[in-house]
This record gives structure tokens, C-alpha cells and sequence, in this order.
């Protein structure tokens, strides 16, 4: 039979099933056919029968308790549930008869008879399932009346800042504390009470303080007014959707914007979703006012000195200032003199332009993005090692899993949704490794999961887990050779396996270094090589290192020996920080590549370019940002166009950051606001949001999502068209209409991304590349047959301990990550009620090394560094292991980056963020550092503001 | 630059390949590492550290890897 065409806007009120098998019957003289597994509700659903529910939703599984989808069957006795009977061949179901009417009647009855009767004003009027049902079934009258017990007069809670919780209208349907449980993963709430006293609770908390992590699941599920968006209440009921993709972290969540003609009235996760299938954070659900917020700048700004207060000025005087100065200063210094840098909260297009822009006109090849900061060693060791510089699966691909490996990322706090989705694999039984050297929530505090092995080990010492686990892969014989034979250089693996094998890569040998037993290191191996199909999810705790390409390399090698890469289930799987991480690196925005990852040097892709752009290209490799940096301080780097990207808090050791963003004679900034890296321009191009621009995201699993202008931009272009001005004023149009024909352009040219075009992203949503001629669907699993490279290739990884080390000045660790509620540098999320769970960055700190300091909890404590020294408060938790701390970096005036060095990865720069030297002490005033910045940025807005006050 | 960051940076592409068994290989792969990813600005300061000053500071591999296979 043809395969069923889903509507995502239709509740199918049960899960769909896997099942091949077709089962077909009857419902209301309706034949159907379905696939074996799914509710006699799912299959009249898809017959087009409506059956009434209140408990039933698609997105979690039946529960059989509101009485309102019984139907008869033939043949059977009673009045069974329609959302917990599955179908079976030949049956046939009424769905409706005089006898069902009066049992729904009756059961709406009890219903409406505890539940105030305010549909008028209430915020759900007109998108209220409740209110849907009492119509469908006829309801006209209560016979019990209004007077008696009820639950009327409970006391809302309005906590969070994000929903209200009214019991009053609560009909303890627990679709919230279902999906709280199955769509979550948290558990944070729960039905207390028996009988009447049944309510739904929050751990007899409110739900600021209880467990609840605002993912807005329990919002999404109830079927009533009872959680319900604060903005719906203040807004009333959107009027139409936009699907659109979130701009938060790699994950790539799919969301309706809800609107009310512009303006968002809220965002709900999209069940089509390819990356998050309905599901969402309280980043991407809730935290997008951002957008709108009062510290927005939407007028371009000039000024001569980062000493003068800027000029609001029309776009063209910026653009042509501009553009002015970078030709002035590429006259004065030469054309090396001036470089550019992206992000990955651009979009494609946006990143694509730019990079253009800068190899084109600028004539250099000094564009590089902040992926440098983050995930360049993956793009450098997966394309040595696979030959291609991307993560291998999908993400749905965990839920085939056996084994999932997880080293230096923490899935809860950095990547949500696709946590959930990862829970829900390990509460059916997956085994779970974990090596961080910090306790993460998967360790030990998520509901019904516990890592099989935390390996905990020491920071910087990853290589040396990887040797260790290899050592036990290729000496116990747990090698995958005919795999290894078919699919990779065998001189390469036998390089690999010769040097793993020696002795002092042993787990014994290693295990002082790496602070971890040997016999774990062993049982770990064991399981990852052993225990059916394994996967590797990793994080910045992999790539921040000294040496974190060579662990990326290591990862790949171990996937390569255990057979683990290539189908469903098994991977090598980066956990990318920013939505578009993957994409910025795709379109070329690193110093050595065109878009696609083809090298600069290489002439047929360069005349593939100089042919299409009209310009003659660099064959060089350009600077990459900390060599700009470098560059600057020293006189001969002179000007940076900065789109998105805000170095200066983001970037390590922020006083050589901001020495060199000094000594640089035109900074042009492209950013929603005076950002910190702002503080330090001369040329501020107001930037456009997610909400109000057309693009493309290219999230972790290489899923290419579209993003959709909702509203005008407050800024009055779209950033891609910013810099297209740009570009035309420096004597090169460009002449775009629109984002999609950028994305032509960029197909045209890349031959992974032929087939991608606007059109197709509407029809289907969304697209993993490679997405050609040979692909025209994309492709979800890489390397099925072959690796992109065509043979695999091992390489030797040996462990080189890092030169951060710990002495008697410096006798501690510090290692950074990041919270979920918060992120990146948070400019987003700093300017949402999201500050309520996360106002400030704090120290964690061993009870250990807290005692031998005299620090309690709360207390001021210095932290300083080889670069800096800044204070943070102190938290004393046992997460961190004795030797080291740990903090976040999502507040600027925290300094965090204050103390970070300019260590970094070999082969590509990545800063070393996760190891740095400290001492940790008790103090009581803030650290000099802190005190300039606050002098310094209270200026630096003040010289906005004294402006604005002056226009108005 | 600082031409002590660019000893750093050059002699940690070094220590990546010092366990090859084929050492001829790694002096290519070590030069390839600098000509593939390093601005040449960067490229000619170290080469011209090399000629002035002899290399200081610069493991033996990677100063032969560099004199045998940089493209200045």
C-alpha cells in the first residue's frame, strides 16, 4: 500500500509504529490500512474519523484515563478504549452510537462540573481541547450542578517566568506529567493526591524551584488553560504560524512561529521537525524575546575613536564609512592588512556573502569564523581520518544504539532536545560510558539512567584515554579486522595498532596520568567494542585541547577498528555549541577552504570560483583569527568586519583580545547589540534576528533547515544584504533579491550541496547534505559503503601532555563548559528571563580544595592564571574532582576568559580552553580587570546612549 | 607575530608526527601541515627566523621539515 502521508497538524492522539507489517479494518464502514502496533484511535484517525480524547496525544504513549475514546467493536464486549487498543486484522469499530454519546456526555458532565466556566476570558478560548470535546459530544447541561466540591478556588503558580500552572482548570489528564517523563526526560512532575486529591505537582514545589528544567513539554501536552504561555495570555490566541528553525545550539529545532500579524506570540516546536520531532528547550521554546529587546540597536553608528560616542548615521553614510576605511587602510598597509570574521549564528547565506566578500574584494583569504574557537579540530580530524569534515549520523540514529559513548559533552545542558531523545534510548536499556572529568547530569542525576563507566579523568589527558582504550581494543583481540581490511588503509591501521599496542599505552601504565583505574579503562573498552552497536557523541571537552584534533582523530580511529561507523546506531557524532557551527564551516568561512571544504591551493576549485566571482583568488591560506589577533598587537593587522560574532568575550585571554582589537584602526561590528567586541568598533552595523531574515542552519547532523523571515527587520535589512551593500560600496555589486538565490549560487558551486535549493527545503523540510545528483534526498548516514575519502585512515595519536601545567603557584585546574539555560557569550539569553535560573557565572570547587582555602560556599573567591585573574562566587560540589574547577563563560563582567591563555590545538588553533592553570582564593573586592571593564563598558553604552538622548 | 608563538605552534605540528614510523614522510607531512594552513607571512617569518638566527628553539625534526619542504 502506499505509505501514509502524515499531517503535521493533525493529533493523531497515539505514536505512529515501526512495524512493516499492514494491518487492515474497519472503522465507522471506513477500511483502513496500518501498520501492526499502532491504536484503533491512530487508524481512524488516518481513516479521517475523529475519535474524542483529552488523555490521547501522538506524541506520548496511550494512557487510557479521560473515558472519552471508547468506541465498540464488533465482536467484543464492553466499550474498550480506543487509544489503548491496538488494531488488529478484520475488526470493526464504531466509533460512534447512541450508547457511546451518552457515556462521553456523562464524562464531560464530570469534567465541566469541576472546571470554571470563564471560556469567554479564558487564554486558551478557541484552542481548548477541553472546550472542543464538551461541542463534540453534545455537552448541554451539568445535571450535578456547580456548588459542589471543587477544585475552583486553587492557587496558580506563576513561577516561571515563561507559563502559569492554574490548577482550577486542571482535568489531571497527566498528559504533562507524561511528557514531562517521555518527551523529557526529567520527571519533575507528578500526580499526588488519590481520588479527588489527585493533582498534578511539582514535587511540592513551585515550578521555579522544583526539578523542571522549562522545556515547555507539560505547555505543550495540556489540553487546557492549566500551562499556558505567559505571552498567549497577554497577547491572546496567534492568528497564523511560520515554520522556522531555531537560532540557539547545533541541535536544529524546527518551530512554528506563532504570530499575531508581526509579532511572535510564541514558538512551539515543530512535530515535523526532522531534528527535534515537537520537542524543544526553554532556549528555543521561550527565549526569544531577545528580539525585541530594549538594548537593540537598529541605527548604524560611527565614530573615529573608541574614545568618541557614536554618531547614529543613515546605512548608506555607514556603508560608504565603511568601506572608506577599509580601502584607506588597505592603500596604507596592503590588502593582508584587513581580514573578516563570521559566526555560527549567521546563516549560510549570510556566511557565504561574506566570505565572498572577503576573498573577492578584500583579496585575501583572511576570513575565518568562530568554529575556530570551538569545533575546528573536528572539521580538521574527520576530514583526515573519514574525509569529510562532519559528524556521520543523524540524530535519530541513537535510538538503534547499544552503546553510547559520550566524552567531553554534556548532552542536558548543551544540547536538550537531543538529550531527551538519548534518555529515552538509555532508559530502554542502552549501556552508557561517559568520560568527563567533571560529573555531569548523565553520570548519576537523571531520572532512571546511570553511566555504566565514568571514566573521570583528568582534564587534558583525553588522548591519552583514547591510547589507553585503544590499547585494550587491538591487544584483546576486539579489532573488527575484516572491516578494517575492506574499509580502511591497512599500512595506516597497522601503523596505529603497532603503536596502541605498546606497553605504555597500557590502562596501567596510563592510569596515574589519567587519575582513572585501569580496570575501568579496560571494562569501558570492552563495552564500546563489544556491546553491539556503539556510538561516540563529543563535545568542546574533546576539540578545546592542545591536542584536540588529535583526539578527534583518535575517536575516528576507534570507530574504524570496532566497525562502529557506517549504518544505523554506531557514529562518530560531534555535539556542535551553535545552531550553525557545521554550516559557517561548510561555506567556506575558514582561511584555507572555499565552501565545501576544498582547498585554496587547489587550482581547478579556484578557477571554479575566480570563473563564477569575476575575481582572481588568493591560492593562500589566510590568517586565522588568533593569528590576526597576533597580528594586530603587533601593528600590521589593521581592520576587521565582525559579523555575529563577539570575540572579545568569547575568545581566550581577553586582554590580548582587546590590546589587539585596539591597536586596529577600523573594527566594524554586525550584531543585534553593542556587544562586547562593540565596545571596540568604529563602524556598528545593526544586525537582523532569526525572526527577521530568510536563510538556511546546517545543525550537527549536517540537517540544512530553513530559516523564514516572520517579521520586517527592526534594522531595516536582512544581514546578508548588509553586507552585499557593503560590497557594492567597495566597488564589487552584488545583487542578490533574495537569501535563496545566495543558496543557488552556493549549489552551483558546491558539489555536496547541488541539489539544495529553497524549493526543496519546502517540500521537504529539511535536507542532510551530501545532497547531489547521486543523493537527491540527501544523505542521513555517511560513509555507508565507503568512507568519502575511499579507504579509511588511522592515524597515530600520541599523547603530548599539554605545557599548561599545575606547579605551586598555579596548583589547580580550570576547566569551562556551559548551562542550560544560558548561550554562548549569552547576549541572547541574558536578555530573557532566562537569568532567573542562571544570573551569574560561579565557581565550582572540590570540598576539598575549598577547605585547605578557607572557601564557603558563596564566598568571593580570585581566580588566577598564567593571562588574568578574575571573581567569581564559589560553589563547593563534589561534580569536580579534587584539583579542579570549573565555571561558565555566559556573563562578560564574569572575566572568564580573562584567565584562559593562548594555548592551543596544533593543527588548528582551538584554544585550550579547558585547561588553564589557576590558584583559587578567598577575596573581597572584584579583580582589576573586573573593575576597568565595568568603567570601560559603562562608558562604551553611554556613548550610545548620549547619542539617542541627544536625537531625541 | 611573535616568533617565539610561531616556534610553539610549528614544534607542536611536529610532536603530532614524531611517532611515524616513517620519518622522511613525517618532515613532508610536518612542511605540508605549515604550507596547507599557515598564512604566508607566517611561512616566510619562520624561514627567515631559520636563515637569520638558525632555528632556535625548533626541534630538529621540524627545523629539517621546514628547510627541506616550506614553500616561501
Amino acid at each position: 500500500m502506499d505509505e501514509i502521508k502524515y499531517n503535521p497538524n493533525v493529533d493523531y492522539g497515539t505514536p505512529k509504529s515501526q512495524s512493516t507489517k499492514q494491518i487492515t479494518l474497519t472503522v465507522d464502514d471506513r477500511q483502513v490500512t496500518v501498520p501492526e502496533g499502532v491504536s484503533i484511535m491512530h487508524a481512524a484517525t488516518i481513516a479521517g474519523v475523529m475519535v474524542p480524547k483529552l488523555c490521547a496525544t501522538d506524541s506520548l504513549e496511550p494512557f487510557g484515563s479521560c473515558r472519552l475514546c471508547l468506541v465498540e467493536i464488533e465482536g467484543r464486549r464492553g466499550y474498550p478504549a480506543s487509544c489503548t487498543t491496538p488494531v488488529a486484522e478484520g475488526l470493526k469499530v464504531h466509533t460512534q452510537t447512541p450508547k457511546l454519546a451518552d457515556i462521553r456526555r456523562g464524562t464531560m458532565e464530570l469534567y465541566i462540573s469541576d472546571h470554571p466556566l470563564d471560556c469567554l476570558t479564558c487564554a486558551t478560548n478557541g484552542d481548548c481541547e477541553l472546550q472542543d470535546m464538551a461541542g463534540a459530544v453534545g455537552l448541554r447541561e451539568v445535571r450535578y450542578g456547580y456548588d459542589g466540591e471543587n477544585h475552583l478556588e486553587s492557587v496558580k503558580d506563576e513561577s516561571n517566568p515563561y507559563f502559569t500552572f492554574d490548577p482550577s482548570k486542571c482535568i489531571v489528564c497527566s498528559r504533562c506529567v507524561r511528557a514531562c517523563e517521555e518527551t523529557q526526560g526529567t520527571f519533575a512532575l507528578t500526580i499526588s493526591g488519590r481520588g479527588f486529591d489527585s493533582k498534578v505537582s511539582a514535587g511540592n514545589k513551585s515550578f521555579l524551584d522544583s526539578e523542571c528544567v522549562s522545556c515547555g513539554a507539560c505547555v505543550q501536552a495540556c489540553p487546557t488553560a492549566t500551562l499556558i504561555e505567559k505571552t498567549v495570555i497577554e497577547a491572546g490566541t496567534p492568528e497564523h504560524s511560520v515554520t522556522t528553525t531555531c537560532a540557539y545550539c547545533g541541535v536544529g529545532c524546527s518551530f512554528d512561529a506563532e504570530m499575531k500579524g508581526e509579532e511572535v506570540v510564541r514558538m512551539t516546536p515543530n512535530k515535523d521537525g526532522g531534528a527535534n520531532h515537537g520537542h524543544s528547550c526553554v532556549k528555543g521554546r521561550f527565549a526569544w524575546g531577545y528580539a525585541t529587546h530594549k538594548d537593540r540597536i537598529t541605527t548604524p553608528m560611527i565614530r573615529k575613536s573608541i574614545k568618541d560616542p557614536w554618531q547614529q548615521v543613515s546605512w548608506d553614510e555607514a556603508i560608504n564609512y565603511a568601506a572608506g576605511e577599509l580601502s584607506r587602510i588597505q592603500t596604507q598597509y596592503g590588502k593582508e592588512a584587513i581580514g573578516g570574521i563570521t559566526s555560527s549564528r549567521c546563516t549560510n547565506e549570510e556566511v557565504y556573502v561574506t566570505q565572498k566578500l572577503i576573498r573577492a574584494v578584500f583579496g585575501s583569504n583572511n576570513v575565518d569564523t568562530c568554529a575556530r574557537v570551538c569545533h575546528s579540530p573536528t572539521g580538521y580530524g574527520l576530514k583526515q581520518t573519514l574525509g569529510e569534515s562532519a559528524g556521520t549520523q543523524t540524530f535519530d540514529s541513537v535510538m538503534q544504539s547499544d552503546v553510547i559513548f559520550i566524552i567531553g559533552a554534556n548532552p542536558t545542558d548543551g544540547h536538550p532536545v537531543f538529550a531527551s531523545q538519548m534518555m529515552r534510548r538509555l532508559r530502554a536499556g542502552a549501556k552508557l560510558i561517559i568520560a568527563d572529568p567533571r560529573e555531569i547530569d548523565l553520570v548519576a542525576n537523571t531520572p532512571h539512567i546511570r553511566a555504566d563507566y565514568h571514566l573521570k579523568l583528568r582534564p587534558g589527558t583525553n588522548v591519552a584515554l583514547i591510547s589507553a582504550l585503544s590499547h585494550v581494543i587491538v591487544t584483546e583481540g576486539l579489532v573488527q579486522e575484516a572491516f578494517v581490511k575492506a574499509r580502511c588503509e591497512w599500512d595506516s591501521f597497522v601503523a596505529w595498532r603497532d603503536f596502541v599496542a605498546k606497553p605504555e599505552n597500557s590502562p596501567e601504565a596510563l592510569a596515574h596520568e589519567l587519575g582513572i583505574k585501569a580496570e575501568d579503562v579496560r571494562a569501558a573498552a570492552r563495552l564500546y567494542a563489544t556491546g553491539g552497536d556503539a556510538a561516540i557523541y563529543y563535545g568542546l571537552g574533546v576539540t578545546e585541547h592542545s591536542q584536540g584534533s588529535t583526539a578527534v582523530m583518535g575517536i575516528a580511529n576507534l570507530a574504524m577498528a570496532t566497525a562502529n561507523i557506517g549504518r544505523e546506531g554506531v557514529g562518530v557524532n560531534p555535539l556542535r555549541g551553535q545552531n550553525n557551527v557545521q554550516g559557517s564551516c561548510d561555506m567556506g568561512s575558514m582561511p584555507h577552504e572555499f565552501p565545501g571544504y576544498r582547498h585554496v591551493a587547489d587550482d581547478a576549485t579556484r578557477a571554479l570560483f575566480e570563473s563564477a566571482w569575476g575575481r582572481p583568488l588568493s591560492s593562500e591560506p589566510g590568517l586565522r583569527i588568533p593569528n590576526m589577533l597576533d597580528q594586530a598587537c603587533e601593528g600590521s593587522f589593521k581592520a576587521l568586519y565582525c559579523v555575529g560574532e563577539d570575540i572579545v568575550q568569547s575568545d581566550p585571554n581577553t586582554q590580548h583580545t582587546t590590546h589587539a582589537l585596539e591597536n586596529m584602526e577600523c573594527v566594524i561590528v554586525q550584531d543585534l547589540f553593542l556587544n562586547e567586541t562593540a565596545m571596540f568598533a568604529h563602524v556598528f552595523f545593526p544586525g537582523a534576528s532569526f525572526l527577521e531574515k530568510s536563510g538556511t542552519f546546517t545543525n550537527a547532523e549536517r540537517r540544512i533547515s530553513p530559516v523564514r523571515r516572520v517579521m520586517a527587520p527592526k534594522n531595516g535589512y536582512e544581514d546578508w544584504e548588509v553586507t552585499a551593500k557593503l560590497s557594492t560600496a567597495l566597488g564589487y555589486p552584488m545583487s542578490y533579491k533574495h537569501a535563496s538565490e545566495i543558496m543557488d549560487e552556493i549549489a552551483r558551486l558546491t558539489p555536496t550541496f547541488h541539489g539544495v535549493s529553497f524549493k526543496k527545503l519546502d517540500e521537504m523540510g529539511s535536507i542532510q547534505w551530501p545532497c547531489n545528483d547521486e543523493y537527491p534526498a540527501g544523505t542521513p548516514i555517511m560513509h555507508v559503503d565507503e568512507f568519502v575519502r575511499g579507504k579509511g585512515k588511522f592515524f597515530i595519536t600520541e599523547y603530548i601532555a599539554t605545557t599548561e601545567k599545575v606547579n605551586a603557584k598555579f596548583p589547580l585546574i580550570l576547566t569551562t563548559g556551559r548551562i542550560l539555560s544560558q548561550y554562548n557569550v549569552g547576549a541572547q539569553t541574558r536578555r530573557t528571563p532566562n537569568t532567573a535560573w542562571h544570573s551569574e557565572d560561579i565557581l565550582e570547587i572540590h570540598p576539598h580544595d575549598a577547605e585547605d582555602r578557607g572557601i564557603k560556599a558563596g564566598d568571593w573567591v580570585g581566580i588566577v592564571s598564567r593571562a588574568g585573574e578574575t571573581v567569581l562566587r564559589a560553589k563547593i560540589t563534589e561534580r569536580v574532582q579534587a584539583g579542579v574547577v570549573y565555571t561558565t563563560f555566559h556573563h562578560p563582567e564574569s572575566g572568564a576568559n580573562v584567565i584562559t591563555t593562548d594555548n592551543s590545538d596544533w593543527a588548528t588553533n582551538c584554544p585550550e580552553y579547558k585547561v588553564t592553570a589557576v590558584q583559587v582564593t578567598r577575596v573581597n573586592q572584584l579583580s582589576d580587570w573586573q573593575k576597568h571593564y565595568k568603567t570601560f563598558s559603562d562608558a562604551q553604552i553611554a556613548f550610545v546612549n548620549r547619542k539617542a538622548e541627544a536625537a531625541r | 607575530m611573535d616568533i617565539q608563538r610561531l616556534i610553539t605552534m610549528a614544534n607542536q605540528i611536529g610532536d603530532f608526527y614524531k611517532s611515524y614510523p616513517d620519518q622522511t614522510q613525517a618532515h613532508v607531512e610536518i612542511a605540508n601541515h605549515l604550507n596547507h594552513f599557515w598564512a604566508l607571512p607566517m611561512r616566510k617569518q619562520i624561514a627567515q627566523y631559520i636563515n637569520e638566527q638558525g632555528g632556535i628553539g625548533l626541534h630538529d625534526h621540524v627545523l629539517e621539515a621546514v628547510k627541506a619542504h616550506l614553500h616561501v
